[in-house]
């Protein structure tokens, strides 16, 4: 039992390090049969090809006129759906119901958002938003998982690639003056989120939009000294966490009519709106990162 | 009818981008370009939401000097749909393409058809 719970650390231990290889779970015959490692050559093995060829022939004859058929059917029942709805711009839409009333005149008053859409996001549908989260860092997760193990030497890209675009004046200079603009605005988007146009996603997305350039114009090296695998995991999953404890506790809170110290503030402050400004930042900081990283990942295969 | 059509001509835009985004996505044997279709659908889906909550001569939902009269502003809740979209969309994108990456990196094509066929062949190889 006590080697069983080593080995098991052990594994454990390797998958967290990244040199975690699959096969050393498999038992051992399914190991003996490896799969064929070069992709086949369709194209010399004629004998076997060409019944194949005949059936994909087949196929593909009939398969654009389906498609075909079934896009038109499609595009005419919508068609058909554009006839008897509303005209746009129309006052007496179902779209335009108590719902919406509700959220403008109340919705200031009760959240303390000035910007509305803010309120309904971050406040009466919070919940929604951290699943949003979740889905970015599953999407995150997942984009690593394919992508670290392939590693090596198709990943790296090519060395010219790198001589060029890190030594190229125009582009150099150009991120020296744009990239710190674009993480301020990005800040201010986010800050401001609860006064104006702007929130989490939006600013989150323009400040990852300055790290891909910044680590395009400078190379990924120096942009780890700041952000590197260790320090996305952390700032991630303690933006992930802080957002769901905050809501857990404004949802306890609201469903047991329990007094709750987070008060809505003077709606116009930067520092009102409860929970919304933080709730703000840690989107944007998930954003960020997520956004940075698909980048690193697709470029170099890590993050 | 065509008098309706023409009053919701935006949603019918929407319809036309859609119905691109569906016949790249069925027609085109390229991966990359089956992504790209699914985009522009996705696009076509945000500009019928937004069309939805659009009404003219109203202000963004932002409340300005207090006023909340319900009938001054555009319905807020179609642009809290759309970004949910968004993200959701951003998300699906990033994992097709790391699958088509994988897809590429064994079997250096990116033709659904071609791929397909060298998929069989292995698969017949094992039996």
């Amino acid at each position: 039992m006590k080697k069983k719970k080593s080995k098991f650390s052990q594994a454990l231990r390797k998958w967290d390090e990244g040199s975690f290889d699959l096969t050393d779970a498999l038992p051992e015959e399914q190991i003996a049969a490896p799969l064929p490692e070069q992709p086949y050559d369709w194209q010399l093995e004629r004998p076997v090809v060409r019944l194949e060829q005949g059936e994909i022939s087949m196929y593909r004859r009939l398969y654009p006129i389906f498609a075909t058929v079934l896009a038109t059917v499609m595009i005419l029942f919508l068609f058909a759906a554009m006839i008897a709805l509303p005209h746009t711009g129309s006052t007496q839409t179902p779209t335009l119901n108590e719902l919406t009333d509700r959220y403008v005149a109340d919705g200031m008053r009760e959240t303390g958002a000035v910007n509305v859409v803010a309120g309904v996001i971050l406040d009466y549908r919070a919940f929604d938003t951290l699943g949003e989260s979740h889905v970015l860092y599953s999407a995150a997760i997942a984009v690593l998982m394919l992508l670290l193990s392939l590693g090596g030497v198709s990943m790296e890209p090519d060395p010219r690639e790198r001589l060029i675009t890190e030594t190229d004046p125009i582009l150099r200079s150009t991120a020296k003056l744009i990239v710190p603009l674009l993480v301020v605005f990005g800040v201010y988007n986010i800050c401001n989120g609860h006064l104006g146009p702007g929130g989490g996603f939006s600013g989150g997305a323009i400040i990852g939009a300055g790290l891909i350039l910044y680590s395009l114009a400078f190379g990924f090296e120096r942009l780890e000294r700041l952000l590197n695998f260790k320090s996305y995991r952390v700032i991630v999953v303690v933006a992930l966490c802080f957002y769901s404890l905050a809501k857990c506790y404004s949802f306890y809170c609201g469903a047991n009519h329990l007094e709750s110290f987070i008060s809505p503030g003077t709606p116009g402050r930067i520092f009102s709106a409860g929970l919304i400004l933080p709730l703000n930042v840690a989107v944007g900081a998930v954003v960020a990162c997520t956004m940075y990283g698909f980048y690193s990942v697709f470029k170099r295969g890590r993050i | 009818m065509l008098e309706n059509l023409w009053s919701n001509r935006i949603p019918c835009a929407a319809v036309l981008l859609f119905a691109l985004g569906f016949s790249t996505l069925l027609l085109h044997p390229n991966l990359i370009k089956k992504i790209i279709g699914l985009n522009i659908m996705d696009t076509a889906a945000y500009l019928f939401l937004t069309s939805l909550g659009y009404i003219p001569g109203r202000l963004a939902p932002i409340i300005v000097n207090g006023d909340t009269d319900p009938s001054h502003y555009v319905n807020p809740l179609p642009a809290g749909l759309v970004l949910t979209g968004i993200v959701v969309s951003v998300s699906v994108t990033a994992l097709m393409l790391a699958l088509t990456i994988r897809l590429y990196d064994r079997y250096h094509t990116l033709d659904l058809d071609k791929i397909y066929m060298m998929a069989r062949q292995e698969q017949g190889e094992l039996q």
